[in-house]
């Protein structure tokens, strides 16, 4: 396991290095993009539209903050990530379309996902469920926000960071998948924990 | 009972639900970080007790998601006003989205509109239960959307009894993964209804850690569900590791001969709740939090 500080824009070279189970603080631009702005950033590539923020070499956070308004300036209060599966159906498409490097969430994200980390250079940085704090003191300035039509969760947040992390990489762009690592223990863990519980397979 | 009163009380309940974990929750995690041995659960662990202390440091939200708030109400026969109660709630609600602030967690599944103060249709719910007495109790669960998504029903074979059950509950723990943020708090009921079994199994979430089932025979239910649940090694946050739960509580009805009914409920590590009393001469007590975060 090794410690990597990484700086937007991130290039392909430098994802290659990553291994499954590194541990990765990112400074520089993430952006936020959960369920509804997947589907619209994928509805402007068909239409032809460019995207509000060039997501080249920058993270894509599937996080829906909690935030407020200072004066003019947002703030960001709480942003811990959300479940990253529900992107699964998305994100294939946005890593090979707009050359986003990390995607950052929690939970995992399926074959479709690894696949295309592999082939195009990204990986899947896992930050810890529920840590909106430590996410939130590590966000420095919000530089701006689009979408916002979709509501304050749904909406694409810009997020200038100074090391984001800690974020384990469980996938990395060489087609390994330490969620789906973890879900092939737990199958033959069931076998034991059947056998403990008196129960048939 | 003035409806300022409970309207004050249901927002201070409220912050302090997204602020402060409550003790129990917070020992049972320390616990966990000391003993959990593979190295990425670890590190997990470690960022959600740093977490823990910097929301409480900050008297900001444990995390962005602020959930879905759910009220359960005991009131006392003798209380006068509980037509009002219910406002009171839904004032506090928005109240506390603007102050606090809460993260806007009320959809409207036809339109998709959020309507931006965590109040809508039948939301916050709450559950009413009518006992003795003046005073009215209560308690707040602020239930988290990512748990939400692993609870799970089934309508089970009578003939397969309490096998059946168990199975059904390593199953729906192996089947919400990483999903619902581990470790988690499950909520298990058998029989009722399908409703009712999933009412009771949420309700259970809200009883303490360190509380097992009066009943020996579903304390010992609950303890054999919790050690096969972190034999799984699905581990926090679903990296890998022995800490998948914090907890199994159990809770049952009576079915119908035909039926077993069967509910799992998931709260995240983040398990939020928190519990005042308000007696009839207008006093409070704070049960969970103590004084904590009061203004």
């Amino acid at each position: 396991m090794a410690v990597y500080h990484l700086r937007t824009p991130i290039l392909e070279e430098e994802i290659r290095k990553l291994r499954v189970k590194d541990v990765i603080y990112i400074t520089g631009s993430i952006v936020t993009a959960r369920d509804q702005a997947h589907r619209r950033a994928l509805e402007y590539l068909k239409e032809g539209k460019p995207l509000p923020i060039n997501l080249e070499g920058l993270a894509v956070y599937h996080c829906g903050p909690v935030v407020k308004k200072e004066g003019d300036k947002w703030v960001a209060v709480a942003a811990g990530p959300t479940t990253s599966t529900r992107m699964d159906i998305f994100e294939d498409e946005l890593i090979k379309n707009f050359k986003v490097r990390v995607v950052i969430g929690k939970g995992g994200m399926g074959k479709r996902t690894t696949e295309a980390m592999a082939k195009y250079g990204a990986v899947y940085g896992a930050f810890t469920g529920g840590a909106a704090l430590l996410a939130a003191k590590a966000i420095k300035d919000i530089r701006g926000v689009e979408w916002l039509d979709l509501g304050t969760p749904e909406a694409l947040w810009i997020f200038e960071v100074e090391d984001f992390g800690p974020l384990t990489v469980a996938i990395d762009s060489h087609g390994n998948n330490l969620f789906m690592e973890v879900e092939k223990n737990v199958e033959e863990n069931r076998r034991k924990i059947y056998q403990k519980l008196g129960l048939q397979l | 009972m003035k409806p300022e009163t409970v309207e004050n009380v249901a927002f201070n309940l409220l912050r302090q639900t997204a602020v402060y974990l409550p003790e129990d929750v917070k020992q049972a995690l320390k616990k966990a970080y000391e003993e959990e041995t593979s190295e990425a659960g670890k590190t997990q662990l470690k960022v959600i007790l740093d977490n823990i202390e910097l929301a409480e440091e900050y008297q900001a939200p444990i995390c962005q998601d602020t959930g879905t708030i759910i009220f359960y109400v005991t009131a006392g026969a003798d209380v006068r006003g509980l037509d009002k109660v219910e406002n009171a709630l839904i004032k506090a609600t928005r109240k506390a989205t603007k102050e606090i602030p809460l993260r806007p967690n009320a959809v409207d599944p036809f339109t998709q509109k959020n309507s931006g103060d965590n109040t809508g249709r039948f939301i916050p719910y709450v559950h009413w239960e009518i006992v003795p007495g003046e005073t009215l109790e209560l308690t707040v669960m602020t239930k988290g959307g990512g748990s939400e998504n692993a609870c799970l029903t089934g309508m089970l074979l009578p003939g397969e009894g309490i096998n059946g059950l168990k199975k059904f509950v390593i199953e729906s723990i192996i089947k919400a993964g990483a999903q619902p943020c581990p470790p988690t708090i499950v909520g298990v009921a058998m029989g009722g209804g399908a409703d009712i079994a999933m009412k009771l199994a949420k309700k259970a979430l809200l009883r303490p850690l360190n509380e097992p089932n009066p009943n020996p025979e579903i304390a010992k239910l609950e303890k054999e569900l919790y050690e096969a649940a972190n034999m799984t090694g699905i581990g926090p946050m679903g990296l890998g590791g022995k800490t998948t739960v914090l907890g199994v509580h159990v809770e049952y009805a009576h079915r119908h001969p035909a039926s077993f009914p069967a509910a799992v409920a998931f709260n995240c590590w983040a398990a939020r709740r928190a519990t005042a009393r308000i007696h009839g001469d207008g006093t409070v007590e704070y049960l969970t939090h103590n004084e904590k975060g009061l203004r």
